[in-house]
């Protein structure tokens, strides 16, 4: 059974407004993520602080999915919930998965040799996140940051 | 292949940032610096971010690198021009760049490593 952690409150009134797949398949990649996130998130009337803890939190999740997952995909969709607007990004990949959640969101905490700030980090930077994974079966990391 | 350009001015190196760079572009800069630092001897480095318009954990940690490795080499480093929406996101990732001198613009970066040349007990 794939572990999760969440602490976003999914409502039934939001609706996508737009969407875009990405692939996440090497370095370049990334930056491609970073671009488009902030090309999504400026068209949607984010704020410059705003834009730039979104891209950082894409560039963190995007490297993950390469370094530790082997690649996958990140879904952007802007999303509207009656006067608010958001962005949310989903990251997935089907990877060796994440043996223990609680411990991969520590601060500090890498298997990678990195500093262990990723995903804590991208989780600090958004309003929204979810993280479901299982060993052998991938991640699926989705974060959301409202105006 | 992509390099950034390394600028020599008298005893300092000069770094102007200017692209969206990916991992591998960040690794070539910190190989490339130190052997520059050790091919003209230069006392400084002097790091110019203000087009970045990000600093992730991987370029932090570049950064950090740099630095720890310039100054077994005997050299300062100083970043410069970081955007205030950038220091904003660092600090709330957890990013604290221990061990980076910064100033606002590239004139008080190189004021300070001139002082530090000429007064390297007062420094530290």
């Amino acid at each position: 059974m794939p572990d999760s952690v969440s602490n976003s409150a999914e409502r039934s009134s939001i609706s996508v407004a737009q969407r875009a797949v990405l692939p996440i398949r090497t370095q370049e990649d990334i930056v491609r993520v970073r671009q488009a996130t902030r090309e999504h998130a400026v068209a949607h009337g984010f704020s410059l602080v705003d834009q730039t803890k979104l891209v950082t939190a894409a560039s963190e999740l995007a490297r993950n999915t390469l370094d530790y997952g082997n690649g996958g995909e990140v879904e952007i969709a802007r999303l509207i919930d009656g006067m608010r607007k958001g962005l949310r990004l989903t990251f997935s990949d089907q990877g060796p998965g994440i043996e223990d959640l609680q411990k991969a969101l520590t601060d500090g905490y890498s298997t990678g040799g990195g500093l262990g700030l990723g995903l804590s980090g991208a989780r600090r930077l958004s309003n929204d996140f979810n993280i479901e994974s299982a060993p052998g079966k991938g991640t699926r990391v989705m974060i959301a940051r409202w105006r | 292949m992509d390099r950034i350009p390394i600028l020599k001015m008298g005893p300092f190196l000069l770094v102007t940032i200017q692209v969206d760079m990916h991992d591998q572009l960040a690794m070539q800069l910190q190989d490339d610096l130190t052997a520059r630092i050790v091919a003209v001897k230069a006392r400084g480095v002097l790091i110019d971010i203000s087009s970045l318009e990000i600093v992730d954990s991987f370029i932090g940690r570049m950064i950090s690198n740099i630095a720890a490795m310039a100054r077994v080499l005997d050299a300062e480093t100083v970043v410069v021009g970081m955007q205030p929406a950038v220091a904003i996101t660092l600090v709330e990732l957890g990013l604290s760049l221990d061990g980076v001198r910064t100033a606002l613009n590239v004139d008080k970066g190189m004021a300070l490593l001139q002082k530090s040349l000429e007064d390297p007990e007062v420094e530290q």
